[in-house]
């Protein structure tokens, strides 16, 4: 008896399985025809949903103005959009999914670059394009030939920070209290820890939190012990606001550094004002008058009803990078798309122009923000160039005022006022600053 | 010196909190012989519920005390509540089969409840209201407690005392030892065991969430899985203890706390970092286990509640 039970459940398991391979296969070769399927892979439920809701958003606003505007290559962008809860081992499978179920012909994400790095060799072995909007650690477009990003990396991102705190803030000494479970937080410590050793700094303390940490104070204690001139924090928006709390709690003024992980709405919840006397690393300030920013904020506010922080313009650039490309290339055709991306070059995106280097990077620079909870927002303090990087002035480093310096980028003209020199303290652009709002 | 009062009041904080948890494990225990694994996830549910009140009450905006005691006592209710709700439901159908299956179900439970709240909630952080003004108190030099701090030693403390006086004075009290002594015999002496068991359920529920509020106030920052790791400390701090010994999880809780807290401020000097903490909770279990396996107050013929 069992055994007929068996085999007749057996029998109907594989005529329903090839029931659906045959429908999968009819369904792709009737779509993809008439549309651009572009797989997204996001954190829509986990600890950093509010980055993964950005980039869904900056993504779907870009493919939207595609789509009106007639799409590429007379086709219209569809989306395929999957939530990965922030978990690395659910990005693997949401990408496969993607690829092999959803059939699409490229791949846009992930913020954390602990996830991207689980799903890039995914991509990868399939040979379909995956552009990274904003996952900075260098590893993740080392894992092949068909993985780019549209950010900057770690290693540059760590030495501005490190530059600004030893220039600007005048730090002698910094501690570095950074998050063990994310590739993005090591990479940037090394980073900070070794430019700021080489600006003549000392680093007096090294801790390290998890994200399940159910405080922070006993890592913080142990740092306020060593008194360091600034900390930098290269964590998440879920920890470095509680962590900027308890600092403060503790007694700890000095002030707390980071990068553009911070950057979400629900950090000012989390850290209120604790986050006063705080700096970050960051791909753009929403805040620059540039009017292609200023239309991209207002168009993004007018759809989301938010400010878009630098995770929606990142996305945002990568879906129009992708779209260029496929323009560019003539054709949908993965391996013609791939050498179109890495093809690339001076992209006049919101973050800033794109260009896609050898090692499938993006080379750009950064914005340096000072956090302001009064106004729930950041004060633009400066920009900083890469090495190598077509700067507007001679001193590719420091740059005081934020409109001339962004308008001088894009047009090409060059201002007397630019040419402050790297003494220009934290006290010189304070000012410059508050003129040019 | 101050340093290390410092990382001391840092360790009894948290040492405070794994208490009131591992409270609720140690008297189901005591009366069910049952590692209620969703308790820890109790405590995430006491932590939301507080959320929704000192919103929808109107006590986020302005923090005082009948606020905090407000949703204090609220979300322990509604905890007790869910706590009695989750026995009925999840472990009363298949109390009669083996302690296995029961494991099981509470391990099924504890996902239940973390995946629900993802569902409702969405995984993504959420700042909790400050209910009370905060304030610093300097002890000497540089030693510093918080209000948050001060509130979670004071409030544990008062719960603590309330639940001796509940189980050695109340006739309650009295049908929980004789539950926990021998359920069979209780039940034949018209002991209404049902009752007990659900309001030991509800008792251990509404401590979890007291510590829940307790901790939103000191780290203001709530997810669903919240409960997952804290939860699990506080099992073993109730092991350390002495599984069934309520004194023994009050113990527990302490020392677990003060140890992680102590390797993460003095570890690295003997080549310990300070992400070890965790594993200095687990490594203290295995210890336990090896050398005293009845826990440190823990024994066999004690009473059990």
């Amino acid at each position: 008896m069992t055994r007929i039970f068996l085999a007749v459940g057996l029998i109907t398991s594989i005529l329903f399985s090839a029931a659906c391979v045959q429908k999968g296969g009819n369904e792709t070769a009737t779509n993809t025809g008439d549309t651009i399927r572009v797989g997204v892979f996001a954190d829509l439920s986990g600890t950093t949903a509010s980055f993964g809701q950005s980039t869904k958003n900056g993504i779907e606003l870009a493919v939207e103005e595609i789509n009106n505007s007639g799409g590429v290559l007379g086709k219209k962008i569809q989306l395929f959009v999957e939530d990965d809860q922030g978990r690395p081992e659910q990005a693997k499978t949401v990408v496969s999914k993607l690829i092999n179920q959803d059939k699409v012909q490229a791949v846009l994400g992930e913020v954390a670059s602990t996830n991207s790095l689980a799903a890039a060799p995914v991509a990868q072995e399939a040979k379909i394009p995956m552009i990274s909007p904003s996952s900075t650690n260098p590893k993740v477009t080392e894992v092949g030939d068909y993985i780019f990003r549209v950010c900057f990396i770690d290693p540059f991102q760590g030495a501005v920070m490190a530059k600004y705190a030893a220039n600007n803030l005048n730090a002698k000494t910094a501690a570095i209290f950074g998050d063990v479970q994310s590739d993005y937080s090591k990479g940037l410590s090394a980073v900070f820890k070794q430019e700021f050793t080489k600006l003549g700094g000392r680093i007096v303390s090294e801790q390290s939190y998890a994200q399940t940490d159910p405080d922070f104070k006993g890592q913080l204690t142990a740092i306020r012990a060593t008194n360091p001139d600034v900390i930098y924090v290269p964590g998440y928006y879920g920890q470095v606001g509680i962590i900027a709390k308890q600092a403060r709690e503790l007694g700890m003024n000095m002030p707390l550094m980071g990068g553009d992980g911070w950057d979400s709405p629900d950090l000012w919840k989390l850290g209120g004002e604790a986050l006063k006397n705080t700096y970050i690393s960051n791909h753009y300030s929403a805040d620059n008058p540039a009017p292609q920013i200023q239309n991209f904020v207002k168009a993004y506010q007018a759809k989301f009803g938010a400010k878009p922080d630098s995770l929606a313009a990142l996305a945002y650039d990568s879906a129009k990078v992708l779209a260029d490309s496929l323009k560019r290339a003539g054709s949908a055709d993965p391996q013609k798309l791939r050498d179109a991306i890495a093809q690339t070059n001076n992209f006049d995106g919101i973050t800033g122009k794109i260009t896609i280097n050898a090692e499938r990077n993006a080379v750009k620079p950064a914005v340096v923000l000072e956090l302001d909870p009064s106004k729930a927002g950041f004060n633009y303090k400066e920009t900083i160039y890469p090495e190598g990087m077509s700067a507007p002035t001679a001193d590719t480093n420091t740059n005081a005022n934020s409109s001339m310096n962004m308008n001088a980028m894009t047009s090409g003209n060059m201002n007397s006022n630019m040419n402050t020199s790297m003494n220009s303290n934290a006290m010189d652009s304070n000012t410059m600053n508050s003129n040019a709002r | 010196m101050d340093t290390f009062v410092q990382q001391l009041i840092n360790g009894l904080t948290i040492g405070s909190i794994y208490a009131l948890i591992a409270l609720g494990y140690t008297m189901v225990y005591g009366i069910l012989r049952l590692i209620n694994f969703a308790h820890g996830d109790v405590f995430m549910v006491g932590a939301y519920a507080g959320y929704m009140l000192a919103i929808h009450l109107g006590f986020a905006s302005s923090p005082s005390i009948i606020g905090f005691v407000v949703v204090l006592f609220g979300s322990m209710i509604i905890a007790a509540v869910i706590g009695m709700l989750i026995e009925r439901l999840a472990y009363r159908p298949v109390r009669k089969y083996s302690r296995m299956t029961t494991l099981i179900t509470a391990i099924g439970m504890s996902l239940f409840l973390e995946y629900i709240f993802v569902v409702i909630f969405s995984g993504t952080p959420r700042a909790f209201p400050q209910l009370l003004p905060s304030d610093n108190y300097t002890l000497f030099g540089n030693a510093t407690i918080n209000t948050s701090q001060l509130l979670i030693f004071v409030v544990s403390i008062l719960l603590m005392l309330g639940l001796q006086y509940i189980i050695f004075k109340t006739k309650i009290g009295k049908a929980m030892r004789a539950v926990s002594f021998n359920l069979n015999s209780a039940k034949l002496m018209g002991v209404n065991t049902d009752f007990v068991i659900a309001f030991t359920f509800g008792l251990g529920s509404a401590l979890a969430a007291a510590g829940g509020v307790l901790v939103a106030q000191y780290n203001p920052k709530i997810e669903p899985l919240m409960g997952l790791l804290i939860g699990l400390k506080a099992f073993v701090a109730a092991v350390l203890g002495g599984i069934g010994n309520i004194p023994g999880a009050v113990l527990g809780g302490l020392l677990i706390g003060a140890a992680e807290t102590l390797v993460v401020g003095y570890g690295q000097y003997i080549g310990i970092p300070s992400t070890y903490r965790d594993a200095v909770a687990f490594a203290i279990l295995i210890l336990v286990l090896l050398i005293r396996p009845a826990g440190l107050l823990g024994s066999n013929v004690q009473e059990k509640v």
